[in-house]
């Protein structure tokens, strides 16, 4: 089991460690649902040093990233990220990644702790042709602290030199935070403004520190994968073993916007298919009547009672305070307002389909 | 960790209250804690027959669901309707006011001797 720079502090702290993709995680520190509502209403501290990063570097970085994910990379410019994906052939989802071009030939890119391994064998399997190109694991040795919360960026700000909401949002800059050399960038997964700030491991316990002493009147909390999972539900953020796999389309889960009309990555012949024929099921968000909750893999059904497709994520949506789903059915029975169920345990639940996102920030 | 002194307990992490004829039943600080923030349960009607040993019910927290195992065979007499709209009372008053389920005990006198008092329950969470 792999630990972060952080598992010390986590075991201080008094965080419930649980096992997630072959890392040692804080699944929770003193609730999953008083983390949410600090991260809503305040600012929380999050550990994702589990993500891994790969960067490409050398003259055919560019041509490396266009080839590996479906972004416009010539549309990246430098110091922007982007949110994007590394497909297979068939136009299967293998990753959900984040883009950072953080020079002219240099990129990172941040994936799932599961998939670090598969995207990078994939990764050098389909840009074998590159010439000119460095393609690295460095996961090791950063952490990767997420802030996440409508104080976050007043708290960073303190710390940081320069005036860090110049950073746009999905732009990224080198910078320091309470002086520890820092990669500052303007992403999170939870909803909420906020930064993502890559340091190097050996830093990481005094960065999360200072960060936590400089908060804390302003009511930073740490937050765990468990709140992590409940804020993105809420947003409406895809999770990677959930709503993506290799056996559902990009253009199902609704991230049609995400992928290039371009026909140089991997992939691309496949979705232009897809694009071309329509595809056949779709990602809804669904309220349910009642409290159930709906657990991926939950049978949705017609409100007759006619199998139409699957629960991908569901829960109890702590600031919302409802139960929420999402869920791949038929085409023909995603249009909001539809009367569905999802059974639970074998009983029927009424559930409905609403617009995306669930939840969104008002700023 | 709070164990009152004068109710029962299961391995289960369930307590149960004698009180003449009905006997109360919950689940205990420890198993709050350990469940998380509870958001949902699933308990039976009342007149249904639960069993020892049997699942009675389904517990939810944020993270996941658990099923809730009779401690005694009996039928259920009462259940804490209060837990619909307000479940969070499971963790804020395990004891009182997020008590489940009341049960008339149909085989108590072969049952009981599965229970543990609170000294027992203290040692099994030690």
């Amino acid at each position: 089991m792999h630990r972060t720079p952080l598992h010390s502090v986590h075991r201080r702290l008094g965080a419930r460690m649980v096992p997630f993709a072959g890392w040692e995680m804080p699944v929770q520190y003193t609730g999953i649902v008083a983390e949410h509502r600090a991260v809503r209403t305040a600012a929380g501290l999050f550990d994702v040093s589990h993500m891994g990063e790969l960067e490409f570097r050398g003259a055919g970085a560019a041509a490396a990233v266009a080839r590996l994910t479906c972004a416009d990379v010539d549309r990246i410019t430098q110091g922007q990220a982007r949110y994007s994906l590394v497909l297979d052939q068939a136009g299967g989802v293998i990753d959900d990644v984040i883009v950072y071009r953080l020079g002219d030939r240099h990129f990172r890119l941040v994936v799932n702790a599961s998939n670090t391994e598969a995207v990078l064998d994939h990764a050098r399997a389909v840009t074998s042709g590159i010439a000119a190109l460095e393609c690295n694991d460095r996961s090791a040795e950063f952490a990767l602290l997420a802030i996440q919360g409508p104080r976050a960026l007043g708290i960073v700000g303190q710390l940081a030199a320069g005036d860090v909401t110049a950073i746009g949002t999905y732009r990224c800059r080198p910078g320091r935070v309470a002086g520890h050399p820092v990669l500052l960038a303007r992403t999170g997964y939870t909803g909420e403004d906020g930064f993502e700030l890559f340091v190097a491991a050996d830093r990481a316990e005094a960065l999360w520190n200072d960060l936590l002493a400089a908060g804390a009147a302003a009511g930073l909390q740490p937050a765990g994968l468990g709140a992590r999972d409940t804020l993105r539900l809420e947003a409406s953020m895809p999770l990677y073993g959930h709503e993506l796999t290799r056996g559902v389309s990009p253009l199902e889960v609704g991230l049609g916007r995400f992928v290039s009309h371009g026909d140089g990555y991997v992939g691309a012949g496949a979705i232009a298919a897809q694009r071309a024929a329509g595809v056949p099921r779709r990602l809804v968000h669904l309220h349910l009547a009642g409290r159930a909750i709906a657990r991926q893999g939950y049978p949705i059904t017609t409100a007759a009672g006619a199998q139409i497709g699957t629960v991908t994520s569901g829960s109890h949506a702590p600031w919302l305070q409802r139960s929420i789903a999402m869920g791949l059915v038929a085409r023909k029975y995603s249009a909001t307002d539809t009367e569905l169920a999802i059974l639970v345990r074998g009983r029927a639940h009424a559930a409905i389909v609403v617009a995306r996102p669930f939840y969104r920030r008002s700023d | 960790m709070n164990i009152p002194e004068h109710l029962h307990y299961t391995a289960e992490h369930e307590w149960l209250h004698q009180d003449g004829e009905i006997t109360v039943i919950g689940i205990t600080d420890h198993a709050q804690g350990e469940l998380g923030d509870v958001v949902y349960l699933e308990l039976p009607e009342v007149g249904s027959e639960i069993v020892q040993g049997e699942s009675f019910g389904v517990i939810e927290s944020v993270k996941a669901a658990s099923d809730l195992y009779a401690p005694i065979s009996g039928e259920v007499t009462a259940v804490n309707g209060d837990l619909e709209a307000a479940p969070q009372r499971v963790n804020e008053s395990p004891y009182d006011d997020g008590w489940l389920i009341e049960v008339r005990p149909s085989r108590f006198a072969d049952e009981q001797d599965t229970l543990l008092d609170a000294s027992a329950y203290r040692d099994l969470l030690a």
